[in-house]
Parts: structure tokens; C-alpha cells; sequence
């Protein structure tokens, strides 16, 4: 699409390419749900893909993760081709995503959840977990600790023997984030992750979601409806509506464009 | 090592104190007849191969979460293949014995041949993968019939008969109860390929075509099979007795500890969380597919297991006993016992069949013992209406339960997350 403004830095441009879609079109049966989507987003960047509901923003991020096959369009992380790839080859490559509504394996403990994302990482075979070899004993140990490592992070160590379906609200939309985490992405998508929370919640969330960025050096896209926290957070605003793209741009750009605020932001304000 | 829990302690001495009290009780005779007769003698090893069949079917369904009705069509694979070998072994063709091991060998080499080809492509289809496999087990089992039988027969029976006759029948008997086991779990993975694709209730009448098909062609095995001493639907005689008390006991602990060991790893894990949210574990990284193909081939592998000791046991097959009314069997063993505990499904096993067709069957009054097949399902309903959980819901004995973690010492975020 749009060639970036002079304002931004220099330095983000020379950053490498992590995600390229392009001309992304998918169809449920004959409704368009996303019509020649593109977005480039370079290393390290925080972008937000906004619209009103509807416009096909999960359905760009189901795309992406391989739960549906697009109709038409490429998609390329890292420079490889992640369309027809199943989901799990998808998440192995190191992009991991959080779901609009929870989706924890909420009948298993706090730590388990978290020990299930790293389960590509575990490091003995059947053999030794079935036969109970000392391998099996020590990469556990390892395991359960790098899990507990970062239920640290997301101030849920106290909580790890606790059924996760159990957990409040907002601790299991923490939890959530903190999975994803745990398969070790580049790249993570968050789907509305203040979707329910109050507004002290949201401020966390921005702290923690930056946080991230900065510890595990992410590049994160993400889905919002909430318009404090998307112009809060992100270097590059997507707008979507009908699925197709009305506006990209720093959020000052997209706070003044008149498309978005028509399609968007008026219709907020008069609510 | 690992420190010794005390409640392994207590299963370890338990199980054995078991082991040797029905031991004895099944060896002591008083005025000629031992304590444990031979009718409560088949009541037990029945409960056990069928506790064996349903641990099976609870992996399967408990644990990962797929809807399968086709655990009897692995059972009766496992007791028709094993008593084939030995039924052959006993009348000095070596035949069986060859093909089945061998070519259960060659098939899974096949098969790995095969799965390290396919891991250089990105998502492999459905179809390749189903038709691969598939040639690799004819092939491995024609290669076995051609090339193996006339190799290794000579060898293999001059090598028995060398042996003592009494260890000569344990190590067939061994190979006889694998060889069930392994070609179960063949069958299992090749239709488990095409089928776990599907959704829960179509994955349940799928295989519950399995079921029906396995039937069908036991029904006709000297019709439609290459099979002629199974004898089709007049029940295939001769087989001879060999389950023992230690071969019951020590399957039955193998397949508990086999599960439990499996269940409580990164493995085992993957499988549950299938079972919690099949496309959130597919987007945390796991193969979905590869999870459900394993647990069932597990779960069949059991089943096939259990069939070759019932079949040893009875010393006689019939179609009927693996037909659609009771493949439903262990399916309500494992829900009356609690969906996801093995103890609940060990405990129902055995209580179902000492219930069914110990205690009703000897003691319900003369000309009404077929109504403990009225009693039965009347406790099924009462059941579902006072504890649709199951008996146990999803408690397991200490030894069977997951061992949780210690947290690790208060950190600083621990100690904020207290003070809020």
C-alpha cells in the first residue's frame, strides 16, 4: 500500500522485513470476508489492526495462522510462504497468537498450560517418558523450570498448581498471553486482548504488552476494538472496514484521517 | 534417581500382595478343587482383559477426547491373530508366528522409511500419507510371506524344538500376545489416518464401521480370508490355554504403568490438551494429527493385547463375541467409571464382569439370569441421572495421579502478587 511517512525513523526502515502479506483476498462461500489485504511489518515494530466489527480482522489472523486457506494472496514471515502450511508448522516457525475469547486448557493446571507450548522443546522422546529414564527426570526438571520462569514474569507463579479454568478473568487472559509466549515466537498476534477488561486492566495490559516487546524482543500485531489502547501502543495503525483497508499510518495519521473517523471513531464519539 | 513416593510404595506392595494371594488361592486346592475354581478363575482373567481393552479406549477417548466405538473390532484383530499363531504353533506350522512378527517388523521399518521421506515436505496431505503407509504394511507383510516363511521356517522350529517344550510354548505364547498387539496397532494407525481427521460424533460412527467390518470378516474368515482354521462363524476351536495368572497380572501392570508413564510426560500432556481445545493446541505448536494417531494406536495396541489373553483363556473364538452390542462394552466401562481415571476404568472393569457374570449370573434364581441383562442397564440409567460424571469422575489413586511441582521459592513478583 502507502509508502511510509518521512517521520518515521530511519531506523525502523533499515530493520528486515519479519511479515509480508500480500494482496491477501479470502472468501466464506461468496461473502468476501478480507478483499487484497497488505501489510509489511518490519522487526521489533508494534502494529494494530483495527475496524468495527466485522471487518474481517480475525478472519486476517486466522489466515494467517493457517486455520482457514486464503483464496487468493500471499503471505510471507521471514521470507517464507506460509499459506497451505498447516497450523502447528505455521507456529513452529515461530509465530504464536492469542485467541479473542480465551482458549485456555482450562480443565489442567496453571503450569501445564504453560508446559503444553513448550512441549516442541522438551527434549526426550517417548521412550525415556515412557520408560522413566533418568533424561526423562532431568529435561522435565528443566522444563517445569523455564515454565515456572515465566509464570514469574506474568505474576502467576503462585497460582501454578491452580486449575487454570478456575483463574479470574483478567489472570487468565495473562495466562493466555503467557502460553504463547512459552513456544518461543518472533512474531506473536494478540486477538483483542482487552476485550472485557476495565480500564485499570487495559493500562496494565499496555505495560505488560510492551514489556514483552522489549524482554523477549517480539514484533507483535495486534487485533483491537479499543482505541486507547491501540493509539496508545502502537508505531502503525491498520484500519480495516468491509475487509478491505481504509487507512494505514502512525496513529496520529489514522486519529485525523476522515475515512477512519467516519467509518470508526464518529461513530464511537456519538455513542 | 527420583526419591520413592510413598504412595508407589504402597501400589508396588499392594499389586504384588495381590499377585501372590490369587496366586495361591489359585494353586491351594481344598478336596480337589482349588479355592478359586475355574469358572472364577475365567471371571478374573475376563475382568482383566477387558480392564486391559478399556484402559485402551479411555486413552483414546478420556484422555485425548475422540469418539471411537471400534476399540472391540482391535480386540478381536488382537485375539484372532495371536491365536492363529499359536494354533498353528501347537499343530507344528511355524507359518503364522513368521509372518505376523516379521512382517509386523518390516511394516514399521517401512513405515519409518517412509516417515523420514515425508518430513522433508511442509504439510504433507491426508492421502499421501494414507497410501504411503498402506503400501509399506503390504509390503512388509508380502515380503514376510514370500521371503520370510521360506527362510526362517526351517530355523525357527528347529530352534523351539531344541528348547524345552515348557519354555518353547511361554516364548511363543509371548510372541503370539505381541504379534496381536502389533497388528492391532498396524490397523489402527492405517485407519486411524483418513478417520481422526473427522469430528467427534463422525469419528464415532466411523468406527464404529470398523467394528462392524472386523465382524463381518471374522464371520467369514474361511470365506472371505485366506483363513480357513478360524472356521468363520461356526467360532474357530482349538486354541490352546495359556493365559496364566502371571501373564494376566503382569499385562495388566505393564499397561497401567505404561499409560501412566505415557500420560505424564510433554507427550502425554499434548494429548490432553487435544482433548481441552483441539485448535488451541494446534495453534501452541502441537501436531493435532500426530497426537490423536498416537493415542490411538496406543489405545488399539492394548486392545489387541487383551485379546490375545482372553482368547487364550477361553481356548475358543466366536464372531459374536466381538459383535456390535458389545463392542459398546468397554465404552460403558470407561464412562461409568469416570471419563479420564484410569482407576475408575481398572476398578468398572473388573466390577462389571465379577458383577455381570460372576455374582448375577450364579445367583439370580434359576431361568432368570438373562434378566441381569436388564439389571445392568437399569443401573446404567440410574447411574447417568444420580453421577453423570462416573463413578470416580476424574479421581486416580496416588499413584496413578500427576505429581504437581513445587513452586519455586517466593520470587519478587510472587511476593507483589500477595501484598495486592
Amino acid at each position: 500500500m502507502k509508502g511510509r511517512p518521512e517521520s518515521l525513523s530511519q531506523e525502523v526502515e533499515q530493520r528486515p522485513v519479519v511479515l509480508k502479506i500480500d494482496e491477501l483476498t479470502h472468501f466464506f462461500a461468496s461473502l468476501r470476508a478480507v478483499h487484497d489485504f497488505s501489510v509489511t511489518i518490519k522487526q521489533g515494530e508494534l502494529v494494530g489492526l483495527i475496524g468495527p466489527n466485522g471487518a474481517g480482522k480475525t478472519t486476517v489472523f486466522n489466515v494467517l495462522t493457517g486455520v482457514y486457506t486464503p483464496t487468493r494472496g500471499s503471505i510471507r514471515y521471514n521470507d517464507v510462504e506460509l499459506t497451505n502450511l498447516p497450523s502447528h508448522e505455521i507456529i513452529q516457525m515461530g509465530v504464536a497468537r492469542t485467541f479473542q475469547t480465551i482458549r485456555l486448557f482450562s480443565d489442567l493446571t496453571v503450569l501445564d498450560n504453560v508446559r503444553i507450548a513448550y512441549h516442541r522443546h522438551a527434549g526426550y522422546g517417548l521412550v525415556d517418558s515412557i520408560l522413566r529414564l533418568p533424561r526423562f527426570y532431568e529435561k522435565e526438571a528443566e522444563m517445569t523450570e523455564q515454565a515456572q520462569e515465566f509464570l514469574a514474569i506474568f505474576g502467576l507463579e503462585e497460582r501454578q498448581n491452580d486449575i487454570a479454568g478456575g483463574l479470574p478473568y483478567g489472570l487468565q487472559r495473562r495466562l493466555e498471553i503467557a502460553r504463547a509466549l512459552a513456544t518461543r515466537p518472533r512474531l506473536l498476534l494478540l486477538d483483542e486482548p482487552a476485550a472485557g477488561m476495565n480500564p485499570q486492566e487495559i493500562d496494565e495490559l499496555m505495560e505488560l504488552i510492551r514489556f514483552i516487546r522489549d524482554r523477549f524482543s517480539l514484533t507483535i500485531f495486534l487485533v483491537e476494538h479499543r482505541m486507547r489502547l491501540v493509539m496508545n501502543i502502537c508505531e502503525w495503525i491498520t484500519v480495516m472496514d468491509f475487509g478491505e483497508i481504509i487507512a494505514q499510518g502512525t496513529p496520529e495519521n489514522v486519529r485525523n484521517d476522515p475515512g477512519v473517523i467516519e467509518a470508526y471513531l464518529g461513530r464511537q464519539a456519538a455513542t | 534417581m527420583q526419591q520413592l513416593r510413598k504412595s508407589n510404595v504402597y501400589f508396588i506392595v499392594g499389586a504384588l500382595a495381590l499377585f501372590v494371594v490369587i496366586q495361591v488361592f489359585l494353586s491351594v486346592r481344598i478336596g480337589g478343587e482349588p479355592i478359586i475354581n475355574n469358572y472364577w478363575r475365567g471371571i478374573i482373567f475376563w475382568g482383566a482383559a477387558i480392564t486391559i481393552v478399556s484402559l485402551g479406549l479411555n486413552l483414546i477417548f478420556g484422555f485425548n477426547g475422540q469418539f471411537s466405538l471400534g476399540q472391540y473390532g482391535f480386540y478381536a484383530i488382537g485375539a484372532y491373530v495371536s491365536a492363529d499363531i499359536t494354533y498353528r504353533y501347537v499343530r507344528g506350522d511355524m507359518s503364522a508366528l513368521i509372518v505376523v512378527i516379521g512382517g509386523s517388523i518390516l511394516t514399521l521399518l517401512l513405515m519409518w522409511g517412509v516417515s523420514l521421506l515425508l518430513k522433508r515436505f511442509y504439510g504433507v496431505h491426508v492421502t499421501t500419507l494414507f497410501v504411503s503407509n498402506l503400501l509399506a504394511t503390504v509390503l512388509g507383510f508380502w515380503l514376510a510371506v514370500r521371503l520370510l516363511v521360506p527362510l526362517l521356517g526351517p530355523v525357527v522350529s528347529t530352534l523351539l524344538q531344541a528348547l524345552p517344550p515348557g519354555l518353547a510354548q511361554q516364548i511363543v505364547f509371548f510372541f503370539a500376545l505381541l504379534g496381536g498387539a502389533a497388528v492391532a496397532g498396524i490397523v489402527s494407525f492405517l485407519f486411524g489416518i483418513p478417520v481422526l481427521e473427522l469430528g467427534s460424533d463422525y469419528l464415532g460412527i466411523a468406527t464404529l464401521g470398523f467394528a462392524i467390518i472386523v465382524f463381518v470378516l471374522l464371520n467369514n474368515s474361511d470365506t472371505l480370508l485366506p483363513f480357513p482354521e478360524m472356521k468363520g462363524a461356526r467360532g474357530m476351536v482349538g486354541i490352546p490355554q495359556w493365559t496364566t495368572w502371571p501373564w494376566v497380572f503382569f499385562s495388566l501392570l505393564l499397561v497401567i504403568l505404561v499409560m501412566r508413564n505415557f500420560l505424564y510426560s510433554s507427550t502425554g500432556r499434548s494429548i490432553i490438551s487435544v482433548r481441552e481445545d483441539e485448535r488451541a493446541a494446534e495453534l501452541m505448536g502441537i501436531d493435532v494429527g500426530r497426537a490423536k494417531i498416537l493415542a490411538f494406536v496406543l489405545g488399539s495396541v492394548f486392545a489387541g493385547l487383551g485379546g490375545g489373553l482372553r482368547g487364550h483363556d477361553m481356548a475358543f473364538l466366536h464372531p459374536s463375541m466381538f459383535n456390535v452390542i458389545q463392542s459398546l462394552n468397554p465404552f460403558i466401562i470407561v464412562v461409568f467409571g469416570g471419563v479420564g481415571s484410569m482407576t475408575g476404568t481398572i476398578l468398572t472393569g473388573f466390577g462389571w464382569i465379577i458383577f455381570l457374570e460372576g455374582v448375577l449370573r450364579l445367583y439370580l434364581p434359576d431361568g432368570f439370569e438373562n434378566w441381569r441383562f436388564v439389571i445392568y442397564p437399569m443401573i446404567l440409567v440410574l447411574m447417568m441421572l444420580l453421577r453423570p460424571e462416573g463413578l470416580l469422575g476424574k479421581y486416580e489413586i496416588g499413584f496413578l495421579r500427576q505429581r504437581l511441582p513445587k513452586p519455586r521459592m517466593k520470587s519478587s513478583e510472587a511476593g507483589e502478587e500477595a501484598a495486592a
